[in-house]
């Protein structure tokens, strides 16, 4: 049996007839005509903006005054000066940690507890992704209510429950603010992880496990040995999209606590917003801000895919 | 409008940018830089209505007021307007997107505290010839003209007025043993009646409120405790912060002795301006300062007294906030935008709309009218905003400085409140503050 085919007459260059280049050429033509289309919408939606902003970031470009004129590198340097810019990165950083432990670890606890079908299997993974349909603005204005001192039935359900709870300060103090924040954040993603972790758990083949138990495997011993390595691809997409959701985090700290108390919870991308638009106006800091943070974020997921890719390797 | 093709290609891709990029807040304005201002000067002294379509922007919390002028002068006018109410955290946004691509709206609105920024920006056009040829020129609001000025021209005439007083629980003052009939005339006053109240003991119910992670509720309703002292907050050019004075300190001392006595409603702390209101609206608070325009909707839920912001020593005053409204840097219908403007000084829109509804009209000659006389609160009102010690800070950084998210007025708050009162960390916030309105 012939282990290789001769290449067709037109593959090899400087053979094509006049016909078969008009083919290939219109071939091409037709190639480039599919992805134009796309290769125009990344052009105006992601190069331009790009270019636009590493420019803004070299200008002293004012949000009414507009762009009057080049000043590198002070955007830079004014927007590392700035008060709040380290504290800013420690939360931030401090943030992605804890929500992206807490909600890994969740959403693969709750993967695994919906993986087999039974009789509350789809009631129970319905429940879990639900707050995934809510809009985050959404989902933060509903925990505001629910944390309001004023407005706020957890108190009253704790005392119901015979807790003598006093006053409870969800938003008021630098800890309990982040805690609270997690919490919301754990609420509304945890259901969307899981499912992403389910479709991985789905894809391991029955057969590995039954052979884990028929060589008297232990529980444990399976879930390290077999189940997590098995959802390599899984765990680290979550993480991927974990990791920079939360280095991007802006919404709920904006509606929850507006960066307070005593600006414990500024996030990285706040700090941008405020800049923007928060009085200062002050574009080009701003964007010079977000290249600092884009050039961060570059960074870590570079890190993250080579990690991937050597695990997989 | 005249529209600029470039200005407009570059302010879209800011735009853009803003949402396009990784983070998405960047970028959302910028091209052809602050036009110089304009003269809005028109050809008669009422302008022009000819049928003519205006556009008005203004921010939701003024949206009653808006919509009531609007629609009065719509139906009256050839002219017509035609109103977009934004989100009130958007709108700096919306104007700063506008005016860098040279979008603007024939009128808008703007938070008289933001007003000296934006002229000195040259977002609106120069309307001193024109305010000047009002028969009602003296009578307008002053605080907001002088806001308004920039350079010795005028940009902006009062929109809507919103001003601070004191605001109690008359229900909760009688349980108190307290007369219901008389508020704090003084800080120390203030201090004794919301412990009196505090001093019911009644469950969900307390002495007073005040948004603590809020710089805008603090401007509004401290200030004239200082004011109302005879001292001022800042300089005359709102470049250097004087909220170290013994005066203001007597002011957060008071907080400080509400806060450790339990007296401030629980959420101070954590508020951050959304629900500031609501607590006093709900009849769980017994005295605050209070947002006047507010006053019809309270009414509806609470007996409510009304009385000046009280000083260290007694005097009263308000804030005189709300927003100024100017012809845009970017209309083409001066004279039509100016028939709009001029209407809005009128009896009829001063007293016909503006008073029906509640609100404090601009014009002082206007103070006594049919509606003050049917409601002493809404008279007492009308003469706050007249009072000497009234008034409406002038400084061309004060969102910095003051309302914007963890400004450093909210740190020198914090720290004065919830703290150990200190002297050398009052001069150190207060440096701050300074250092923030110097730019």
């Amino acid at each position: 049996m012939a282990t290789s085919t001769p290449a067709p007459p037109e593959a090899q260059p400087g053979t094509a007839s006049p016909t078969q280049r008009r083919r290939r050429n219109r071939d091409h033509l037709i190639g480039w005509a599919y992805a134009a289309p796309t290769a125009a919408f990344v052009a105006v939606f992601f190069v331009l903006p790009t270019l636009l902003v590493f420019r803004m970031s070299v200008s002293d470009w004012s949000l009414f005054a507009g762009d009057r004129g080049l000043n590198f590198p002070t955007n830079f340097t004014d927007a590392l000066d700035d008060r709040l810019f380290w504290p800013a990165v420690r939360f931030t950083l401090t943030y992605t940690v804890v929500t992206t432990v807490i909600l890994i670890a969740l959403a693969l606890g709750l993967a695994m507890l919906v993986q087999e079908s039974s009789r509350w299997t789809s009631v129970l993974r319905t429940s879990f992704l639900l707050p995934s349909a809510l809009g985050l603005a959404s989902a933060s204005l509903l925990f505001y209510a629910l944390y309001s001192p004023q407005a706020s039935p957890i108190p009253g359900l704790l005392r119901l429950l015979g807790f003598d709870v006093g006053t409870i300060s969800f938003l008021g103090t630098p800890t309990s603010a982040l805690i609270s924040t997690v919490v919301l954040i754990v609420w509304r993603f945890a259901g969307f992880y899981m499912l992403l972790l389910l479709v991985g758990l789905q894809g391991i083949p029955g057969e590995v496990y039954e052979a884990a138990r028929m060589d008297g495997a232990r529980r444990w011993q399976i879930f390290w040995q077999i189940t997590v390595p098995l959802l390599k691809s899984s765990l680290a997409l979550c993480t991927i999209l974990c990791v920079t959701g939360s280095l991007l985090a802006f919404d709920q700290f904006y509606i929850l606590t507006k960066g307070g108390p005593d600006n414990s919870t500024v996030t990285l991308v706040q700090l941008v917003y405020n800049t923007a638009f928060g009085g200062q106006n002050d574009l080009g800091r701003a964007a010079a801000l977000s290249i600092v943070v884009l050039a961060a974020l570059l960074v870590i997921n570079v890190v993250q895919f080579r990690g991937l890719r050597g695990k997989e390797d | 409008m005249s529209y600029n093709w470039t200005g407009r290609l570059r302010g879209t891709l800011a735009a853009v940018a803003a949402t396009g990029l990784v983070l998405g807040l960047a970028a959302c304005g910028g091209g052809g830089g602050a036009s110089a201002s304009q003269s809005a000067t028109v050809t008669s002294p009422e302008g022009t209505d000819d049928g003519a379509t205006l556009t008005l922007w203004t921010r939701a919390p003024l949206e009653l007021q808006a919509k009531a002028l609007v629609e009065a002068y719509n139906s009256s006018h050839e002219n017509q307007v035609e109103l977009t109410v934004v989100p009130n955290d958007d709108y700096v946004t919306k104007v700063g997107a506008a005016a860098g691509s040279g979008g603007l709206p024939d009128l808008f609105a703007a938070d008289i505290v933001y007003t000296p920024n934006w002229t000195s920006q040259g977002l609106f056009k120069d309307i001193t010839t024109n305010i000047d040829a009002l028969p009602e020129a003296d009578t307008i609001n002053q605080g907001h003209l002088s806001a308004g000025t920039y350079e010795d021209a005028e940009y902006v005439l009062p929109f809507v007025l919103d001003l601070s007083v004191m605001m109690w629980n008359k229900d909760l003052y009688r349980e108190a043993g307290l007369d219901p009939e008389k508020g704090p005339t003084t800080v120390e006053e203030f201090k004794e009646q919301a412990l009196a109240v505090q001093g019911l003991n009644k469950a969900d119910t307390y002495g007073t409120y005040f948004g603590g992670n809020c710089g805008g509720c603090n401007v509004f309703t401290w200030f004239p405790m200082v004011w109302a002292s005879g001292e001022d907050v800042m300089n005359e050019d709102g470049t250097e912060s004087l909220l170290n004075s013994d005066t203001a300190q007597q002011v957060y001392a008071t907080w400080n002795e509400l806060n450790t006595a339990g007296a401030i409603a629980p959420g101070a702390q954590d508020e951050t301006g959304a629900t500031w209101t609501a607590g006093f609206q709900n009849g769980q608070v017994g005295v605050m300062p209070y947002p006047a325009t507010l006053l019809s909707t309270v009414s509806k839920t609470v007996d409510v007294g009304v009385a000046p912001i009280p000083g260290v020593d007694g005097g009263g005053s308000t804030f005189i906030g709300g927003d100024g409204i100017g012809i845009s840097k970017d209309s083409t219908q001066s004279d039509q935008a100016w028939n709009f403007l001029s209407w809005l000084m009128s009896d009829e829109a001063q007293v016909d709309v503006l008073a029906a509804n509640g609100t404090t009209p601009s014009r002082s000659d206007l103070a006594d009218n049919q509606y003050s006389q049917a409601d002493p609160r809404l008279a007492t009102i009308n003469e706050i905003a007249s009072a000497a010690d009234s008034k409406t800070p002038y400084a061309p950084n004060f969102q910095t400085a003051f309302n914007a998210a963890g400004s450093p007025w909210l740190t020198l708050i914090r720290d004065q409140v919830y703290g150990t009162p200190d002297a050398a960390k009052l001069e150190t916030d207060n440096d701050a503050i300074t250092a923030a309105l110097a730019g």
